[in-house]
């Protein structure tokens, strides 16, 4: 079996390795699978007969159901393996993890790794199509593509548009990928969070930095808000969530005292009342639950191309699949 | 050791420690070096290499091995790790105390001697551990590793990360005239780095150590050495701070020495991109910046021995995600066809000066036999033909790792005859 490789090479890896056109047809081709979701029959034979396996070795439940989704969706064949109940626990490796499944003939990898380069590391070793659902600190490219999708339907236009990502940039691949994303669609990119949670270098990536939060509220047109994890507190980069969410929480308060409305992302799962107050989460300028929607439609596009799916024949591949 | 005399003629013949650059004859006998000099007339029994074109120099040193055994003997052993250092020309190598168990008793010293001796390949001088289990508590008996054959003491891979065992460590050693050896890393800062912080680290979402962590650790060992009069010797010195350090500790007279090694003289952290395992290496590779500095300081002498750091690790340890990749490359084979080929026929430095960094220093350094080619010194010899041309082919290393960023290197020069008190113990086909 030959792995397909489509006009964006076989795997999706991270935003870093893709031209603005790359990014920006992808998302041209989730806007037609938007509206599978809406139907009463959400399926449609797009991935009829393909197999995809969906190895998460780091807990998820939001992106590993939203992949889930977009594949039982296309019709694809799936498979959830968790590092829980699998064979990793009994100390198999990354790759012989692959070869194994490789060997059962399959045609897709869907992987969430704690490691940065465990998604290039398995696509560098396995024929079949793999998407990086997640790797480390390093990049959560869907992630991102579903922000950068939601932006768009809101604003219209990526490029000129301000974002800043605010939070623990050091350890986000949320942050990393949108970081590369926005940067190709032509946004001006800015980070903000405790200089403990900012990787050093990172100016050098071509993002503005901003120590606090106010000054990235004053200067932003969209915050992409990113969750506090807590083993973050107990390793001591923060002293305390309270303190955390006093000087860089996301409040109402805070957005009112500048005179421009401000477009809130968060990737979730929140921390209410840590990086984000509930009455931002659940106000007029959140598209929260947006992403999450669109997050489906993205994945879908993503597995569509990979497939070897045409952006301009995804409307008719919605009846008759992939060739 | 009854060997048969060898008389090298018309070799160019480098011995820094007399000052010797020069086409000349070398007569080995009864496992010492018998003359040097024009024209010598060998004994009848002698086996006579003609040697035109080719170089002899005092046998490589290299103080900073790890032969991995006990303990870990699917990466190197300490029969495969000497025959890997025989074929890249080293003649003494001196064992990292890293192992499992640690080298931190006699027993143990005993035991790594022994099997380099077994061996009958480069002679093997074991490192002491000098805190017991390299746990940084308290110090080994230094007295009796010494006894048993220590040539030094160091927790390489672990720092010492309390200045006060330091400081008894350099003082208590002095009666037995040998150097402490200190990985310089403050691990508070380095935290779980496993490669340079700077831009790269930020790019790829992985875990740096800033050149800070280095750079505090190399002025508090200097620091200490002062305060104590022991020698200090910093190993594998990797940023621009510490070389300046060292270089200005040297001249108000610290008694330190210290390493450079050819993959920090020649590598950056460019090489990590791509989350490449063969160039996740502690200390880890730096900016060009960095590099220039350690290149400069292996120049003028600051840094004045080099190493290999020669850290063999299985290939199936290397063929994991970069975060769970263990530190460390093998050198033992490469370093002399890149030091002859990048620095010497690059340019940037004389051979004489190559062998001395090579050779004599690391001798002087550690106290070890060897290093000249004086009258009456051991044979421990290498030949080296500087026009051989061969491209780094991991399967074929004699050391049982392949774990090199090197492979596919096309490099210019490599020793064809080692030699050790006089016999052979490698042999270019």
């Amino acid at each position: 079996m030959n792995p397909t490789v489509s006009a964006f090479g076989k795997d999706l890896v991270g935003l870093e390795d893709l031209s603005a056109n790359q990014i920006l047809s992808i998302l041209d081709t989730a806007e037609p699978f938007k509206e599978i979701s809406e139907r009463r029959i959400r399926k449609v034979p797009v991935l009829r007969g393909k197999t995809i396996v969906n190895l998460f070795m780091e807990p998820s439940t939001r992106t590993r159901i939203s992949f889930e989704f977009a594949e039982k969706r296309l019709s694809a064949d799936t498979v959830n393996i968790t590092a829980s109940g699998s064979s990793v626990v009994k100390g198999e490796t990354l790759v012989d993890t692959a070869r194994n499944l490789e060997a059962m003939r399959i045609d897709m990898v869907v992987i969430r790794h704690g490691s940065s380069g465990a998604a290039r590391f398995l696509a560098e070793r396995i024929p079949s199509n793999v998407v990086n659902a997640g790797d480390g600190a390093h990049e959560h490219p869907t992630q991102a593509l579903l922000d950068l999708l939601t932006i768009r339907d809101h604003l219209g236009e990526i490029n000129g548009l301000k974002v800043c990502i605010v939070g623990d940039i050091l350890h986000s691949r949320v942050a990393r990928s949108n970081i590369f994303g926005l940067l190709k669609l032509g946004a001006e990119v800015g980070v903000c969070g405790p200089m403990t949670l900012l990787p050093s270098g990172i100016d050098a990536l071509g993002v503005r930095v901003f120590r606090r939060v106010e000054e990235a509220i004053e200067w932003a047109e969209v915050l992409n808000v990113l969750r506090l994890q807590f083993e973050r507190m107990k390793a001591g980069f923060v002293p305390s969530l309270r303190e955390y969410n006093r000087f860089y929480g996301i409040s109402t308060q805070r957005l009112e005292r500048v005179d421009h409305e401000l477009l809130i992302l968060h990737p979730g799962p929140m921390n209410r009342g840590v990086e984000i107050d509930s009455d931002v989460a659940d106000g007029p300028h959140s598209v929260i639950l947006e992403q999450v929607t669109n997050g489906v439609a993205t994945r879908m596009a993503v597995l569509y191309l990979l497939a070897g799916g045409a952006p301009e024949q995804a409307e008719a591949a919605k009846e008759e699949g992939v060739g | 050791m009854n060997t048969q005399p060898i008389l090298f003629r018309g070799a160019r013949v480098v011995d820094p420690s007399q000052r010797i650059d020069k086409v000349l004859d070398l007569l080995l006998a009864e496992g010492k070096v018998a003359c040097v000099g024009s024209d010598i007339e060998g004994p009848e029994d002698a086996r006579i290499e003609s040697c035109t074109g080719l170089i002899i120099t005092p046998g490589l040193i290299d103080v900073h091995v790890h032969l991995r055994e006990p303990g870990g003997e699917h990466k190197e052993t300490i029969e495969t790790g000497t025959r890997a250092a025989a074929a890249g020309g080293f003649t003494s190598i001196c064992a990292m105390p890293n192992t499992d168990p640690v080298i931190d008793s006699p027993a143990m010293v005993g035991f790594v001697e022994a099997a380099g001796r077994a061996a009958r390949l480069s002679k093997v001088y074991p490192v002491g551990a000098i805190s017991v289990g390299q746990k940084g508590e308290r110090l080994t008996a230094i007295g009796e590793l010494v006894e048993a054959g220590a040539v030094a003491i160091s927790d390489d891979g672990q720092p010492v990360m309390d200045s006060g065992l330091l400081r008894m460590a350099l003082e208590y050693s002095q009666a037995f005239e040998i150097p402490v050896a200190d990985h310089p890393e403050d691990i508070g800062l380095s935290r779980n780095g496993v490669m340079n912080e700077g831009l790269v680290s930020a790019r790829l979402g992985l875990q740096g150590k800033p050149n800070a962590s280095e750079d505090i650790h190399i002025a508090r060992d200097l620091l200490v050495a002062e305060l104590t009069g022991g020698h200090i010797h910093l190993q594998h010195v990797s940023t621009c701070q510490g070389v300046d350090l060292i270089r200005r500790a040297k001249a108000r007279g610290v008694r330190v020495t210290a390493e450079a090694t050819p993959h920090h003289l020649l590598l950056t952290d460019d090489a990590v991109d791509g989350y490449q395992t063969q160039a996740k290496m502690n200390p880890p590779l730096r900016t060009e910046a960095d590099r220039e500095a350690v290149e400069q300081g292996f120049l003028d002498g600051t840094l004045d021995t080099l190493v290999t750091d020669h850290a063999p690790h299985h290939y199936d340890e290397k063929e994991q995600a970069f975060d769970d990749a263990p530190f460390g490359i093998v050198g033992l084979e490469t370093a002399l066809g890149l030091m002859l080929t990048r620095f010497v026929e690059g340019g940037k430095m004389d051979l004489p000066t190559l062998v001395e960094r090579m050779s004599l220093q690391p001798a002087r350094a550690f106290r070890l036999p060897g290093g000249t080619l004086k009258e009456g010194s051991p044979a421990d010899v290498t030949l080296v033909d500087p026009l051989l041309e061969w491209t780094v082919d991991p399967t074929k290393f004699c050391s049982r790792a392949r774990n090199t960023p090197f492979e596919g290197e096309v490099l210019r020069g490599r020793a064809i005859l080692t030699l050790v008190d006089g016999c052979v113990i490698h042999e270019a086909d």
